[in-house]
């Protein structure tokens, strides 16, 4: 617990305005996605990075630990409050603060709101690609913090590949710039590359370099429905063999296509195994020559439908089979685990066909669907809490799925990160030794361990 | 009162609570959350208030009350929510069970005692009419009056109607006979229409002649109710949807006719939602009269209104606003098209046409600061097309965009759809 006074000293750094602690304010920033929950004991907005670092001195002298929060959207519990502190909402920080036009970069304050951000870019005909689902409400400092994912993951990258350089507020409360606004540059550790994805853990980001892209010209969006799962699978390694690099590839298994089509009637024949939405962009003619040659590599890997859209309109129309996956869900079971392991991408079939084997054996629907492009799936286990035992056999058949994706050269985590929620599994997929490199960083950084404590890495 | 009691409310909404899975959506669409950027103003942080004021770790206190009462129901969440969590309805519930609990405030308590009654509505706009200058002055070059004197719950600066000086349904006998074989509309009328914005309800009633409808204005109409809603004085809005069960049920009619988006969301979708659900004998009768409700545009449109017919040839650009009750219930082509097919009138779209004004009742009233800042995005989008008018099918919203124009010394007109339609047949009659 926080006492008076060195609440009074926090109202003193950020204005009284700015620090909430009844309960009610609490209980609002003590959850995420997860459906965990632990209360801060107090919440901070601070306004800028001298605030930032002042809050976090004083966590130093005081011994209170620091949760750094953005919109509060993670899948794994990144910014929850485990053990109390302070919870530190960067939503005040939030100006994109220059586009610069001249060099293609942009900076921005870690609460902007990621949309918001590519929004302004793409008025002046540029491009920051990275778009996880959240991207409506998600920040750019959680995004980096998190090293969210998405769609176009596929041709662009992820948040790290657009972040060129921070600054961060160290856990000691230090302020340092990490990186910079040129393309090369190689002096010293990559702190930019360790701080993306940290998680909180090493610092707060309190601002962010990112790099632009001329806004592509034209896209152009396909859907393919194949009688297997082997077929799909084929056609993504076929176009990529085909040197052909798809913005999105994106996939939804059968068991995920029944749901939508049945709650939402697009015309999906449920016959179908498993869904592919393409979708190509670049120059106009070069993306219609595109759709052509993707069409006939894939058409003899057992395509039962094909859809090509012809105008904006069309396109959305193929988006909202993806869209509405989430929605329709619910119609299997009202509470769902959402795991979103990665494997090489013609591994996909294999850990699908593995997945199919755990969800016979623990008798529990586990609906699968994602990123085939980067083979990121999103795995989710559907339960019904309210039914006894449903949400231990869910954390059972949890590592089952972690160590199908291990033992086929993939991993636990492609955009979602560690966390809370997949801390216990960590020592399947990092060894001993790795685990002590990472400890010794944590350490040479946050000495006090005030920062984001307990998070990510497994408890010594 | 027992504890449960007071908890009724909060009960009958526990199976929808579950369905919240926190995702954080209702960030990007939630008004509120814009204005005042803080968790216990979205819907996802009202749910977790509400998930805990069951567990019993919170009470209906002060800062409970503080969270609940920012939201505007615009039902944006709602539309939005991947898992159709019904946060209004959420609201409501809390709102009531923190009424029950506490009591209503003074503000609340007047406002359910006028709109309770259309004598004392009546007796008070007549007053409003005669007294209001003394009190307010006019402000030139604007048709709006502005307060002499600070007045509590408002800011100096905020623009106010003029109340008429006769209300609309005291211009008109019950029934206004039409031509035989034409359908016949029971016009409920509303209170912003019947005492403030009159031209509204003149225009429908010209535009509805002007089909040859048999128009009946049912005498026993009240207040739909929704600003008592607005405040968790549910008994309230219980007795003045009989009431208004009462009077529409009165005449025999093929549709029940509104102007207001507002009204049109209470008979449609509130009372069958709040009220039937609570009272399966009046649900039957609530579901009848929510099926015969209809917008007035979209009656229009539906009975084959040629608006090149009704519209004037001044050159007029406009731009639509959407109204919240309007978006919630799939009214948006509708009123555009008409718009658009009106000879003289050029209709361009303006950026977020579909996001609420800041009025959302009584939220104006207790966060007149946070309304205004959710207001000044729509001024900016109204004033970038250009238009010569913003139109809109709600009367609360006229009176909002109104406030937010003048305030920014914007000259833009602010009208109903209505009127636009009705500008030739007004001016011919």
């Amino acid at each position: 617990m926080l006492d008076r006074q060195i609440l009074e000293k926090i109202k003193a750094i950020v204005g009284d305005d700015n620090v909430a602690t009844s309960t009610q304010d609490l209980i609002c920033y003590g959850y995420d996605a997860t459906q965990m929950e632990f209360l801060p004991d107090a919440v901070v907005h601070p306004g800028c990075s001298d605030e930032v670092a002042s809050l976090v001195k004083l966590a130093n002298q005081e011994g209170f630990p620091v949760f750094p929060r953005g919109a509060g959207s993670g899948f794994t519990g990144g910014a929850l409050p485990k053990g109390g502190g302070i919870v530190l909402v960067t939503t005040r920080m939030n100006k994109v603060v220059r586009i610069d036009t001249d060099n293609l970069i942009a900076e921005v304050e870690p609460g902007v709101v990621t949309e918001t951000f590519q929004i302004e870019v793409e008025k002046l005909g540029l491009f920051y690609p990275p778009d996880p689902a959240s991207l409506k409400f998600s920040t750019l400092g959680g995004n980096v913090a998190e090293c969210a994912g998405g769609p176009r993951a596929v041709k662009y990258g992820v948040t790290k590949d657009f972040v060129m350089g921070l600054e961060v507020v160290l856990p000691t409360g230090e302020i340092i710039r990490t990186g910079g606004e040129t393309v090369k540059g190689v002096v010293g550790y990559d702190l930019t590359k360790l701080m993306c994805g940290s998680e909180g853990t090493l610092g707060i980001i309190t601002s962010i370099i990112l790099r632009l892209l001329p806004y592509p010209d034209a896209k152009k969006t396909m859907l393919a429905v194949f009688d297997s799962i082997d077929g799909a699978a084929r056609a993504v390694s076929t176009i990529i063999k085909g040197k052909i690099i798809p913005t999105t590839l994106e996939f939804l298994d059968h068991a995920t296509l029944v749901c939508v089509e049945r709650r939402f009637k697009l015309g999906l024949p449920e016959e179908g195994r498993a869904v592919l939405l393409i979708e190509v962009d670049g120059d106009r003619d070069l993306i219609e020559k595109q759709a052509g040659q993707i069409r006939e590599l894939i058409e003899p890997l057992g395509v039962v439908q094909f859809r090509v859209a012809q105008t904006a309109a069309e396109s959305d129309e193929l988006w909202r089979v993806r869209r509405l996956v989430s929605p329709s869900l619910r119609d299997v079971n009202p509470d769902k685990f959402n795991e979103d392991i990665v494997v090489p991408r013609s591994k996909v079939p294999d850990v699908i066909r593995k997945i199919e084997a755990i969800q016979n054996r623990y008798d529990i629907p586990i609906v699968n669907f994602g990123h085939a492009g980067d083979g990121n799936i999103h795995v989710n286990i559907m339960v019904d809490r309210s039914k006894e035992g449903q949400e231990e056999k869910a954390h059972l058949a949890i590592k089952e799925v972690f160590q199908a994706a291990l033992d086929l050269g993939g991993t636990m985590s492609g955009e979602h990160g560690v966390g809370l929620s997949k801390q216990p599994f960590l020592p399947l997929e990092l060894n001993t030794a790795q685990i002590a490199a990472m400890r010794a960083i944590k350490r040479a950084l946050d000495p006090k361990n005030i920062m984001n404590p307990g998070k990510m890495l497994p408890l010594e | 009162m027992s504890t449960t009691q007071k908890q009724d409310a909060m009960k009958r909404i526990e199976a929808e609570l579950k369905k919240c899975v926190k995702c954080g959506a209702c960030r990007a669409h939630c008004p509120a959350f814009t204005a005042f950027q803080r968790e216990p103003a979205v819907a996802r942080g009202k749910v977790a208030l509400a998930q805990h004021i069951l567990k019993g770790n919170i009470t209906l206190d002060n800062e409970t009350y503080s969270a609940m009462s920012k939201c505007l129901l615009c039902g944006s969440c709602v539309d939005k929510c991947p898992n159709d969590v019904p946060t209004d309805e959420i609201v409501i519930a809390a709102r009531e069970a923190l009424a029950k609990q506490r009591g209503l405030t003074t503000f609340h308590k007047a406002v359910g005692q006028v709109i309770k009654n259309r004598k004392v509505m009546n007796m008070g706009a007549f007053a409003g009419a005669i007294l209001g200058p003394l009190f307010f002055r006019k402000v030139p070059a604007t048709s709006g009056l502005r307060a002499r004197f600070p007045l509590p719950f408002v800011g100096a600066a905020r623009h106010f109607p003029q109340i008429a000086k006769k209300p609309f349904m005291d211009r008109h006998p019950e029934i206004i006979h039409g031509e035989p074989g034409k359908p016949r509309v029971l016009f409920f009328v509303g209170c912003m229409t019947n005492f403030v914005y009159t031209e509204i309800g003149e225009a429908a009633l010209a535009l509805f002649r002007h089909l040859g409808c048999t128009v009946i204005i049912p005498k026993g109409q009240q207040c739909c109710g929704l600003p008592a809603m607005s405040g968790g004085d549910l008994d309230t809005v219980r007795q003045l949807a009989e009431e208004n069960l009462k009077a529409l049920e009165a005449h025999e009619a093929d549709y029940i006719m509104t102007g207001c988006a507002t009204c049109g969301g209470a008979l449609h979708k509130l009372y069958p939602q709040v009220v039937g659900k609570r009272n399966p004998e009046l649900a039957a009768r609530l579901k009848a009269v929510a099926d015969k409700t209809v917008d007035a545009a979209v009656l229009l449109q539906k009975l084959g209104l040629k608006p090149e017919e009704t519209g004037a040839a001044d050159p007029l650009k406009v731009t639509y606003h959407d109204p919240c009750h309007h978006r919630t219930a799939g009214i948006a082509k509708q009123p555009r098209a008409l718009l658009k097919g009106t000879s003289g009138v050029e209709l361009v779209e303006m950026e977020g046409a579909d996001k609420c004004c800041g009025l959302g009742g009584t939220f104006n009233v207790y966060h007149y600061e946070s309304s205004m800042k959710i207001n000044a995005g729509k001024s900016a989008a109204i004033r970038a097309t250009g238009a010569d008018a913003v139109v809109t099918g709600c009367p609360g919203c006229i009176m909002q965009l109104s406030d937010g124009l003048k305030q920014a010394g914007d000259a833009t007109k602010v009208l109903h759809t209505l009127q636009i339609l009705a500008r030739k047949i007004a001016k011919e009659k």
